[in-house]
C-alpha cells in the first residue's frame, strides 16, 4: 500500500547488518546504564562496602581461628577471590529490580518499541550488570592489598579476573532479569532475590572449600556456577591458588551459563510491557 | 489514499475481560487519528497491540503497511511512540535519552548529532539538553518525550494520553508542539484522550471507543451534527455510549493514571 509513502519517505541511511546491528544496540543499552551510574555512584559505591566488611572481619578471624582448613593456601588468601565472587553475585541479583523499575515507569517500552532485538536488548542490560563488578574488584583489590593478601598482579592474571568477573556477574544480573520477568512486581522480587542469594552463596566454594561440605550441598556445588567463577578467580587471582578444574572449564561453564539465560531472558523480556 | 493504519476484527482478551472487541479501523496517512473513551476502554491495549507491544488474541492489523504480528521490525522501524506512563529515563540527560534512541534506530553519528540538537532546540528545551530529566517539569518531558519519539522521522506517531497531568499552560504547549510537527513533518498522528478539548483542538478524525468497541467515527463536526444542533464532543460522546466520559474505568485504571500524572507533575 504505502509505496507512494515510501518513496516520500526514503530511509535516510542504511541499516548495519544484523551481527553488527546486535553488537551496537547491546551496547547501546549497556552505554546508558553506565551512564546512569557515572551521574550517581551512590549505589555503586555502597555495594563496595559489603566486601570490606568481609575481608576485614570475617576474613580476619577465620583466619585467625584456622578454624577452615584450605590446604597451603592461608585463608585470606583463600577468601579473597570468594568474597569478589560474593560481592558480585549479591549485587548482580537485584539487578532485576531495576528492570520492573523501567516498567512502571515505561522506558521499557520504548527499548520495546525500538527495531533493536530483545536479545541484544536484555545483552545489553547484562553486560552493564557484568559490568559493574568491575568496580567491586577494584574496591578488593585495594583492601586486599592492605591486609597481605597475596595478589597476583600480572597484567593477563588481572585480565584474566576481569573477563571471569563480568562473565559470571553478567550472568547472575541475567538470572535475576529472568526473575523478575516471572514475578513482575518489587515486592515479589525482594523476596525471592532474598531466598535465592543464600543458596547460591552457600553452595558454592566462596568461603569454604567444596570438600568441607555434606554430600547434598556437594552436589549443588557441582551445579552453582558460582563455584565455577570462584575456582577461576582463585587460580588467576592470588599467587598459590588451587583451583579444581582448569580455567578453560570454570570459563566455559560461565560462558554456557549466560548464554542459556540470555535466551531466556530474551524470550521472557517483552511479556513485562503487556 | 493510502492507509497508514488498517485493523480487522482486531481483538485483545485479558482472561475474562475483553478489553479490546473486534476493532475494525483506518488510519489515513498524514492525518490526527483520536481515539476517544474513558479509562478502560481499551485504547491502550489498542495502542500495544498496534506497536507490536502487546500479541493480539484474533483479528489482524497493519501498520505502515506491515503486519503487526509478523513483520514486527519493520513496524517498530516506522513509529515512534509516546507512552501514557513516563518514558524518558528520569536518571539520564536529556540529550543521552535521544541518543538512546538515535542509536536504536542507527542514525548514523554525524546525522545523530544535528538531530538531537535540532530536536532539543524544536521542542524548547535547547537549553536544558545536558540536564538530568528527573529535573524537568511534566510538559518538558512531554516534550523530550515526543522528541524521542520522532528522532528517526517516523511515518506514525502514537501518543498515549499525551497531555494527561498536565497544567493548562503545559497542555496547550504540547498541543501547539504537535501540531507543528505534524505541519513540518507531515506524519500521520495516532492519539487517545479522554479530554474532548484536546480531541476537538487537534484531531481530524475521532474514534470514540467504549468497553473495547468502536461506536462512533467521524470528524468532531459530523458527529456533532448527528447528534444535534449546538452539540459539542461532551454531547457526542454521553449519546454514543449512554455514560458519562467522566465514569467508567476500573480502580486499576484510576489507579494506574493517578499515578502517571504524579510522576509527570
Ligand atoms: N495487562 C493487563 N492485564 C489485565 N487486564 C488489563 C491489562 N491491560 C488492560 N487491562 C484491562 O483492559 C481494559 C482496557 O484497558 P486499557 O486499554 O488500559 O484502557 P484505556 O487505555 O482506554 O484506559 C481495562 O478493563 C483494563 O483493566
Ligand atoms: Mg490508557
Amino acid at each position: 500500500m504505502t509505496s507512494l509513502e515510501r518513496a516520500a519517505r526514503p530511509a535516510a541511511w542504511a541499516e548495519p547488518p544484523a551481527v553488527l546491528r546486535f553488537v551496537l544496540d547491546a551496547w547501546t543499552v549497556a552505554e546508558a546504564e553506565l551512564q546512569k551510574l557515572a551521574h550517581d555512584p551512590t549505589e555503586l559505591l555502597t555495594r563496595a562496602v559489603q566486601p570490606v566488611l568481609w575481608l576485614l572481619v570475617f576474613g580476619e578471624v577465620l583466619a585467625r581461628a584456622r578454624a577452615i582448613p584450605t590446604g597451603r593456601l592461608d585463608y585470606i588468601d583463600f577468601l579473597a577471590p570468594g568474597v569478589l565472587a560474593q560481592s558480585a553475585l549479591f549485587s548482580a541479583i537485584f539487578f532485576g529490580i531495576a528492570v520492573i523499575w523501567e516498567r512502571d515507569l515505561g522506558v521499557l517500552h520504548k527499548y520495546l518499541v525500538s527495531p533493536a532485538s530483545r536479545l541484544s536488548l536484555v545483552t545489553g542490560k547484562a553486560l552493564a550488570g557484568g559490568l559493574r563488578a568491575l568496580v567491586q574488584a577494584a574496591v578488593v583489590y585495594v583492601v586486599a592489598a592492605l591486609i597481605g593478601v597475596h595478589l597476583q598482579l600480572g597484567i593477563p592474571q588481572i585480565l584474566g579476573v576481569a573477563v571471569v568477573l563480568v562473565l559470571g556477574a553478567a550472568g547472575f544480573a541475567t538470572f535475576s532479569l529472568v526473575i523478575a520477568c516471572l514475578v513482575r512486581t518489587r515486592e515479589r522480587f525482594m523476596g525471592i532475590g532474598q531466598v535465592l542469594t543464600m543458596p547460591l552463596f552457600f553452595a558454592s566454594s566462596a568461603v569454604y572449600p567444596v570438600a568441607l561440605m555434606p554430600t547434598w550441598l556437594q552436589v549443588l556445588a557441582k551445579v552453582n556456577p558460582l563455584t565455577y567463577q570462584v575456582d577461576a578467580l582463585r587460580s588467576l587471582m592470588v599467587s598459590g591458588g588451587t583451583a579444581t578444574f582448569p580455567v578453560p572449564l570454570d570459563a566455559g561453564v560461565l560462558v554456557l551459563a549466560l548464554a542459556v539465560l540470555l535466551l531466556i531472558a530474551g524470550r521472557l523480556y517483552p511479556r513485562l510491557a503487556m | 489514499m493510502p492507509q497508514a493504519i488498517q485493523t480487522h476484527e482486531l481483538t485483545r482478551r485479558f482472561g475474562s475481560v475483553t478489553a479490546v472487541d473486534a476493532l475494525s479501523l483506518e488510519v489515513r496517512a498524514g492525518e490526527v487519528f483520536g481515539l476517544l473513551g474513558p479509562n478502560g476502554a481499551g485504547k491502550t491495549t489498542t495502542i500495544k497491540m498496534l506497536i507490536t507491544l502487546l500479541p493480539p488474541t484474533s483479528g489482524s492489523a497493519t501498520v505502515a503497511g506491515y503486519d503487526v504480528a509478523t513483520q514486527q521490525r519493520l513496524v517498530r522501524r516506522s513509529i515512534g511512540y509516546v507512552p501514557q506512563l513516563l518514558s524518558s529515563d528520569g536518571t539520564l540527560t536529556a540529550r543521552e535519552n535521544l541518543a538512546v534512541s538515535a542509536r536504536l534506530h542507527h542514525i548514523p553519528g554525524d546525522a545523530r548529532r544535528d538531530r538531537i540538537n535540532e530536536s532539543l532546540a524544536f521542542m524548547g528545551l535547547a537549553d536544558v539538553g545536558d540536564h538530568l530529566v528527573r529535573t524537568f517539569s511534566g510538559g518538558m518531558i512531554r516534550r523530550l518525550e515526543i522528541a524521542q519519539a520522532m528522532l528517526h522521522r517516523p511515518e506514525i506517531l502514537f501518543l498515549d494520553e499525551p497531555t494527561v497531568g498536565l497544567d493548562p499552560a503545559a497542555r496547550r504547549a504540547v498541543w501547539e508542539h504537535v501540531r507543528r510537527l505534524r505541519e513540518a513533518e507531515g506524519t500521520t498522528i495516532l492519539l487517545t484522550t479522554h479530554y474532548m478539548d484536546e480531541a476537538e483542538a487537534l484531531c481530524q478524525r475521532v474514534g470514540i471507543m467504549h468497553l473495547g468497541r468502536l461506536v462512533a467515527l467521524g470528524t468532531p463536526a459530523s458527529l456533532g451534527a448527528e447528534v444535534g444542533p449546538g452539540a459539542t464532543l461532551d454531547d457526542v460522546f454521553t449519546h454514543f455510549t449512554g455514560s458519562d466520559l467522566d465514569e467508567g474505568g476500573t480502580y486499576r485504571d484510576v489507579a494506574r493514571t493517578r499515578r502517571t500524572a504524579r510522576r509527570l507533575g
